[in-house]
């Protein structure tokens, strides 16, 4: 009986085991990255363009609202900027658009904002519940004439993850939704150091990570292979992070 | 059980101990296997998620200031997938094999209903609710002896809903609450955190609902190894199953 019971439990055991062995041999890995595709697809078949994420009211808001990622990026350079309250800060935006911009915190401050009560959902699994203003990026985008030749628009971040700058992307479906803002308040005030400041993305149909903060640049790119290692984001190249992270 | 007509010693009305009669049929089969691979990936996988963030709350926001109702262990090695902590890898098994849990589920639903083995095995009969009928498959199930002998085949009430309560309560509440967590399918489906009360009440049910499979798992592996393992197994890759004594 033991033994039988040991065949039963230790096959269990050695699946486990064994699926470790499995996901280093290349093709598996393949299949099983391959879910990514098949979890975009299926949303994107089942999910209206514009279907916008669920939005909140004041009272439902987390009392605190965690930080996590950087919580300040500690440079000399951001540090410079900081200290003169994001006066010098500029958001360059470039790439496949006809008209570069570089944008005050005050000229982002004159697009109209959206405010937004939205559910921050972290890969790690927790939520907080916070409010966002900001202008739509689709705006941004179309005052600087992006071109047709773009697919994603590309993030690049004051912070520095081994000594390159955090980046994200998302494409442009994302991008132009009317909830994917680049927010510069939070929670009644201006965006704090620890959440991002001075401008950080709220992409709210993704998880956390792709919320990029501490924005310095954003790209209208038509392919994410030469940028970083081709992921499209810092988690993605470095540690197998799915670039669509609306699962 | 296979759609054919009995075999002979069936229709006789008892069955001799020792005769090979066919149980499953090829679409229980199937799906078994499937299923019992992704299930046991889910639940190593979904341990190894749980590591990331091992705190539950109710609502629809919870994170480290707010008060969870459960803090979970940190799962051991041996239990998780990967052995060694790495939340995109276990992400990768997890949500690959969800959807070979969900679609495989799909598959056995249309297939069960279409082989009319939800409506002929599963169905649980009136008589079968009366006290002293469950009172008699309760003494039964003391005497490890699990099936009736005047019909082998037949599952007795407690397997009817165990099987029923896994296949038609469980399973589908672990997937609708796993589509609950994704923010994606959050504004495609809004009545999905509607329904289960905001998206960290729907990962707490998650957790509940993962556990309680977990617990039907070894219930059914002791109760396989009590009713002879190599029988039971056999029964469920050829679909041969000999009547015990």
């Amino acid at each position: 009986m033991i033994a039988r019971r040991t065949i039963l439990t230790g096959g269990a055991g050695l699946l486990l085991a064994g699926c470790d062995k499995v996901i280093q041999q290349p093709t598996a890995r393949k299949i099983l990255f391959a879910g990514e595709d098949m979890q975009k697809g299926l949303q994107r078949a089942l999910m209206d363009r514009g279907a916008l994420a669920p939005e909140y009211r004041r009272d439902q808001m987390s009392p605190i609202f965690r930080t996590n990622g950087t919580r300040n990026p500690g440079t000399p350079e951001y540090a410079a900027l900081a200290a003169n309250r994001f006066e010098d800060w500029r958001l360059k935006v470039g790439g496949l658009v006809a008209k570069p911009l570089s944008l005050s915190l005050r000229q982002i401050g004159e697009f109209p904002a959206r405010r937004q009560i939205t559910r921050h959902d972290c890969v790690e699994g927790w939520s907080a519940i916070g409010e966002w203003m900001g202008p739509m990026l689709g705006n941004i985008l179309k005052a600087a004439d992006i071109s047709t030749r773009a697919r994603y628009v590309v993030f690049t971040c004051a912070d520095l993850y081994g000594g390159q700058p955090y980046y994200e992307s998302i494409d442009l479906i994302d991008a132009f939704h009317p909830q994917t803002i680049l927010a510069w308040g939070m929670n009644g005030r201006m965006l704090d150091i620890g959440h991002g400041a001075p401008l950080r993305l709220r992409v709210e149909r993704q998880l956390g990570y792709k919320h990029a903060k501490y924005l310095m640049r954003i790209d209208a790119v038509d392919s994410l292979a030469n940028i970083g290692l081709g992921k499209g984001g810092y988690w993605e190249d470095h540690v197998d992070y799915d670039w669509y992270a609306g699962i | 059980m296979e759609t054919g007509t009995p075999t002979e010693p069936e229709r006789a009305g008892t069955v001799i101990a020792g005769t090979v009669i066919r149980r499953h049929n090829w679409v229980t089969r199937i799906w078994h296997w499937v299923n019992a691979i992704a299930v046991l990936i889910l639940l190593g996988s979904g341990l190894g998620i749980s590591n990331a963030h091992p705190r539950l709350y109710w609502g629809r926001y919870g994170a480290n200031f707010d008060s969870a109702w459960a803090s979970l262990p940190y799962f051991p090695a041996w239990l998780t997938i990967p052995a060694r902590y790495n939340l995109a890898i276990s992400r990768r098994w997890h949500l690959f094999f969800a959807l070979v849990l969900g679609f495989g589920l799909l598959a056995y639903m249309i297939g069960g209903l279409v082989t009319r083995h939800f409506q002929r095995d599963l169905r649980i009969r009136g008589r079968e609710l009366r006290p002293a009928a469950i009172w008699a498959d309760f003494r039964r199930h003391l005497a490890f002896r699990f099936h009736d002998e005047r019909d082998p085949r037949a599952y007795n009430l407690f397997q009817k809903l165990s099987y029923a309560g896994v296949l038609f309560i469980a399973l589908p509440l672990a997937i609708l609450t796993g589509i609950a967590l994704s923010p994606g399918m959050n504004a495609a489906w809004p009545w999905v955190l509607d329904v289960l009360g905001g998206r960290q009440s729907a990962r707490s049910i998650h957790f509940i609902t993962a556990t309680l499979l977990a617990l039907f798992l070894i219930v059914h592996l002791v109760l396989v190894i009590l009713a002879g393992p190599l029988n039971e197994l056999r029964s469920m890759i050829t679909g041969r199953w000999r009547v015990p004594e």
